[in-house]
């Protein structure tokens, strides 16, 4: 309790703490925010809530480390780890998650959750059970004695989480496969009978997740660390993050990702590092219940 | 130069080969299970202490092995990988002891997996000598069949918080006046260290102002060193194996932390000055052992020839230091052999009370058992990295050097 | 029909009699097969029979294995120098405190579980679908998380408690006597519960919750009540565990989510979802598998349990119970029929 209260006087001590805090809370949010946005993708569009989520940001950061033992460029990483986790989503696709789409929806939760299993453990038997990063060497920026730094590495990382994010609200903005997966995500029948493959549109749009997963992960493994069960932490989040923001409302999700980075830096920074996952958690129960509060009284207004 | 200790490692290594096939023939083996940390978080130090083992294994054969009842015999470990998680371990040391048979242990690394062990040779009252685990919450339970080579926890850095009163007093400060940041791992090791350095500071009347536990994978302590940059304190605590150890020295230079004194654990078994350099410069570190000691005894020769032979039997330690880690197992299969020929009988209840009585010197400092099972025949030193040099600088009867202070 | 049951019962509860003395060597293994089959049979009664499908039922394992740590350490001894890293005096228990300490602990973790489960149960249970999984899933992480930074019942390090007093391979007996005792307990009462109109109840809570509430059941108290007899039991069994495993820690051992708290949901679904047999039938078939991968594909263990998990949900998800219904209808004769007449009713 009292280590509680210092910590937070220390916050009205030195107030570019705060500065500190949030910015490394936006940092790691940015990232949260694009494994999120892949989930809901999936969620909205065939309604799939995939517990591998996290398995494949770690698989990303895996395959960008690999590359860089083998002497290819960090940066490199990134888009190599889209394609690679394009072509693991596609065969992870075919094999279980078509199968899923129908059933009821624990079957999706404990499909993914078994093949959340089974990627933790092929990447603990392929790279060992070591954390792992790749250091771009760059150097770091000091600002207020020292108290906020900011490596330029994870400004590189956020910068490319950005653009991939622009990237892709604008495929599904304007190309013809976008049009295509909200039409589905709207009413999956009336796509089916407007001739629109819906097939074809479930595996890229869990291709596509997959993709965009690795490719946070290869951002992650040169900024963070990565290590092969470390993906439940990041699937927590992006339920946490899809849950408050709701399904299909993009600006909602890249808001809550942000707000959960902020959030949980502040919770780490005031009851301690240890906490952070359990911050996490209680987190995401604290949404559930807020939402079933929210609807409670939406169903004593229809009384 | 090169070519002259590859030369002798060659002949060692041949001379090895034919002593063992001589004497294999001869001899009787005494089986021993261990179950220790071949991969996960602790694998750098289980796989230390596996070599430490081994090391012994053949340094006994090589001298004739060990003499019960008149007959030789050599001792051959069943490893188990424990995956460093204590319900494995707890598993495979069931395993061990009701599938293999083996009727004594050797123990895993680490105070938590030992805790987790522990229980069941217990339970078979099975001997089980162990060399890596330290938490005093080991011996408070009573148990009859663990034997623990090394000093308790509590003992680590106590000599950091004594060095960083006397220092405050040439200061011409109070001891009271100075603050404590501690930064440990969640485990029962490095708790007990916390409670160690809570203790001595609290009879100082030091202030602890930061109190924190590293996340689970150690790889991140950024966030309590930012704490340690806004409340500057005097002396800085972190303990979390080999890891831990990395993490802190490699996160302390990135982040540019000032801190006059800085004691850790484990830098030898983490080899950060071969790792990092300069920037492990003025660090202390704990240790059980120090190869600069005057201890020795029949088998393994000095501290310093201990070092020596055991770089020629593993040259991949060449470069760095052999780390506490190593020669606290091979005290560990020392003990054993010493227990089986005093109680000259392979019955593993006289064993049991052998290793009891056991009070013995070795290259690794005296060894003798309390009625808990802890050593306490045998200090803790401290050592400050100088120059890339591991000097002994507390406590004042072993110091060769003067302590560098402040750092940097 | 009747006595061919009677019989097949009797056969059952003699093997259970005399299987740790027919297979001494097998003690530890058979104890944890009695509690698969305790976990499985109550994830199945909210799973199975009351379309709950929790992930958190874990939790009560492990708050059931502190609990009865805690209550047998606490009448003897002060838990915080108990459990303290920097140890403290020695702490030795006589047989009567020992054994009235496993009686006192293991009772006590299924009272204090199954009040918690009310607690828990009154928030979770809003939730519908996915949502009260994760939600479920989140409280069995959130408590593992808490409780490992909960410095007075030991944190990181976990609770040793004391062995056995006497022979190891008799202390095997008794821990292995304890779990089944708590097993046909489990098993003889949700027999007896799933023919009751509470049965139905909850049966109709599954198939269409809100025509049950318009029917007039109050499904919060039923639910409540369900999943806090499944919590009792479940909390004694982790209560036994504390004492066979003598030393636990939060993470990995007591709030093990993605370990004993996902087993015992495929080996529901192995078995057979619903049924009164398919969770006992597959947590067997579960347990085989799983000693088997642990000791002949050691590394690839998790792997085989992955790819099992996948198999099952995607492909077998009726289980074995379910496929031979569908296939071999013939072999359950008229007890088929009995059981849809039943279920009209």
């Amino acid at each position: 309790m009292d280590q509680v209260l210092s910590n937070l006087s220390l916050l009205l001590e030195f107030p570019i703490v705060n500065l500190k805090i949030i910015l490394d809370g936006i940092m790691i949010g940015a990232l949260f925010a694009l494994a999120a946005y892949g989930l809901a993708l999936v969620w909205g569009v065939m309604n799939v809530k995939n517990l591998a989520q996290g398995d494949f940001v770690i698989a990303g950061g895996y395959v960008s480390w690999w590359l860089v033992q083998h002497g290819f460029p960090a940066l490199l990483g990134v888009p190599a780890a889209f394609i690679v986790m394009w072509g693991i989503g596609w065969v992870a696709y075919k094999l279980v998650i078509s199968r899923v789409i129908e059933r009821d929806l624990f079957t999706s939760l404990l499909a993914t959750f078994g093949l959340a299993i089974m990627l933790a453990q092929i990447m603990n038997l392929l790279f060992g059970s070591d954390t792992q990063s790749v250091d771009l060497g760059y150097k770091t920026l000091y600002f207020f004695d020292g108290i906020v730094n900011i490596p330029i590495a994870k400004l590189i990382g956020v910068l490319m989480a950005a653009a991939l994010a622009t990237g892709v609200i604008i495929f599904m903005k304007t190309s013809r496969m976008g049009q295509a997966i909200r039409a589905t995500a709207q009413d999956a029948r009336a796509a089916r009978v407007m001739g629109i493959d819906t097939e074809k549109v479930y595996a890229f749009t869990f291709s596509l997740n997959s993709a965009i997963c690795g490719a946070a992960g290869a951002i992650i493994v040169m900024v963070w660390v990565i290590q092969p069960f470390y993906g439940i932490s990041y699937a927590i989040r992006a339920f946490v993050i899809v849950t408050a923001a709701g399904l299909g409302n993009l600006p909602g999700v890249i808001a809550a990702g942000l707000g959960i980075g902020v959030f949980e830096q502040y919770g780490a920074h005031i009851f301690g590092i240890s906490y952070q996952q359990a911050i996490a958690v209680l987190l995401l129960l604290l949404v559930l219940i807020f939402r079933l509060i929210q609807q409670r009284r939406n169903r004593q207004v229809l009384k | 130069m090169k070519k002259t200790t590859l030369l002798t490692g060659l002949l060692a290594g041949s001379a090895m080969l034919i002593s063992q096939g001589a004497l294999a023939a001869s001899c009787g083996e005494i089986v021993i299970g261990s179950a220790i940390s071949l991969t996960g978080k602790y694998a750098t130090n289980g796989v230390h202490a596996q070599k430490g083992y081994e090391y012994a294994i053949t340094k006994i054969r090589e001298n004739g092995g060990v003499k019960v009842g008149g007959k030789c015999y050599n001792f051959k470990v069943i490893y188990y990988d424990d995956e460093s998680k204590g319900d494995r371990g707890a598993t495979l040391a069931e395993r061990l002891i009701s599938q293999d048979k083996v009727q004594y242990m050797l123990g895993p690394y680490s105070s938590g997996l030992t805790k987790a062990i522990a229980p069941i040779t217990e339970k078979y009252q099975i001997p089980m000598v162990e060399a890596e685990g330290a938490s005093r919450s080991l011996f408070n339970k009573g148990y009859k069949y663990l034997f623990a080579v090394l000093s308790t926890s509590e003992q680590y850095l106590a000599s950091a918080v004594s060095l960083a009163a006397e220092k405050a007093k040439e200061q011409g400060k109070s001891p009271s006046s100075v603050k404590v940041a501690i930064a440990v791992e969640n485990d029962p090791f490095s708790l007990d260290i916390r409670a160690g350095v809570s203790e001595d500071a609290a009879k100082f009347g030091m202030k602890v102002v930061v109190d924190e536990k590293l996340p689970r994978d150690l790889s991140d302590m950024s966030a309590i060193l930012t704490k340690v940059k806004l409340l500057k304190p005097d002396l800085l605590i972190v303990s979390g194996h080999s890891k831990g150890a990395a993490t802190a020295v490699r996160q302390i230079k990135e982040q540019n932390i000032k801190v006059p004194m800085i004691a850790i654990t484990h830098c030898e078994a983490a080899d950060v000055t071969g790792k990092f350099g300069d920037a492990a410069n003025d660090f202390l570190c704990s240790t059980q052992w120090s190869e600069t000691l005057a201890y020795k005894d029949s088998l393994f020769g000095t501290a310093a020839e201990y070092e020596i032979g055991f770089k020629n039997a593993y040259p991949e330690y060449k470069a760095k230091k052999v780390p506490y880690q190593t020669a606290q197992a091979t005290a560990a299969v020392y003990v054993y052999k010493d227990a089986f020929e005093r109680a000259n009988s392979l019955d593993k209840e006289k064993v049991r009370d052998a290793l009891t009585k056991t009070d013995m010197q070795t290259f690794y400092g005296g060894i003798k058992f309390s009625k808990a099972g802890n050593n306490i025949a045998k200090p803790m030193v401290l050592r400050q990295i100088q120059n890339g040099e591991y000097n002994v600088v507390a406590p004042s009867a072993f110091a060769s050097h003067k302590l560098n202070w402040p750092r940097n | 029909m009747a006595k061919k049951k009677i019989i097949l019962y009797a056969l059952i509860l003699a093997f259970t009699f005399i299987a740790p003395f027919a297979f001494p060597n097998f003690g530890t293994q058979l104890a944890t097969l009695w509690l698969m089959i305790i976990v499985a049979l109550t994830w199945d009664m909210t799973g199975g029979q009351m379309g709950y499908n929790s992930l958190g039922n874990i939790f009560f394992y492990g708050t059931g294995m502190y609990v009865a740590a805690l209550i047998s350490i606490g009448r003897v001894y002060d838990i915080g120098d108990y459990t303290s890293a920097a140890g403290g005096g020695i702490y030795e228990f006589t047989d009567v405190q020992y054994f009235s300490g496993v009686f006192l602990g293991v009772l006590g973790a299924g009272v204090f579980c199954s009040i918690s489960a009310v607690i828990i149960g009154y928030v979770t249970f809003g939730l519908r679908g996915p949502y009260f999984a994760i939600g479920t899933l989140g409280v069995a992480i959130a408590a593992g998380e808490l409780v490992s930074n909960w410095d007075w019942v030991g944190g990181g390090q976990g609770i040793s408690l004391p062995g056995y007093p006497g022979d190891p391979d008799t202390g095997k007996v008794f821990f292995y006597f304890l779990f089944a005792a708590v097993g046909v307990s489990v098993f003889v009462f949700v027999k007896w519960l799933y023919e009751t109109r509470f049965g139905a109840a909850i049966n109709a809570i599954r198939d269409d919750e809100e025509k049950a509430e318009a029917m007039g059941i109050h499904t919060l108290r039923y639910k409540l009540i369900t999943w806090s007899m499944a919590a009792f039991f479940v909390g004694m069994a982790g209560g036994i565990s504390a004492f066979q495993l003598l030393h636990f820690e939060p993470l990995e051992t007591a709030y093990q989510t993605i370990f004993l708290g996902i087993f015992m949901v495929v080996c529901v679904l192995l078995g057979g979802k619903g049924t009164l047999w398919g969770p006992v039938i597959g947590a067997i078939l579960f347990h085989l598998f799983k000693e088997v991968t642990w000791n002949y594909f050691l590394g690839w263990q998790w792997v085989a349990l992955g790819a099992l998990i996948v198999v099952t949900v995607v492909y077998f998800q009726d289980g074995v119970m379910g496929w031979l219904v569908h296939k071999r209808p013939e072999w359950f004769g008229i007890q088929v029929e009995d059981k849809i007449a039943g279920e009209t009713e």
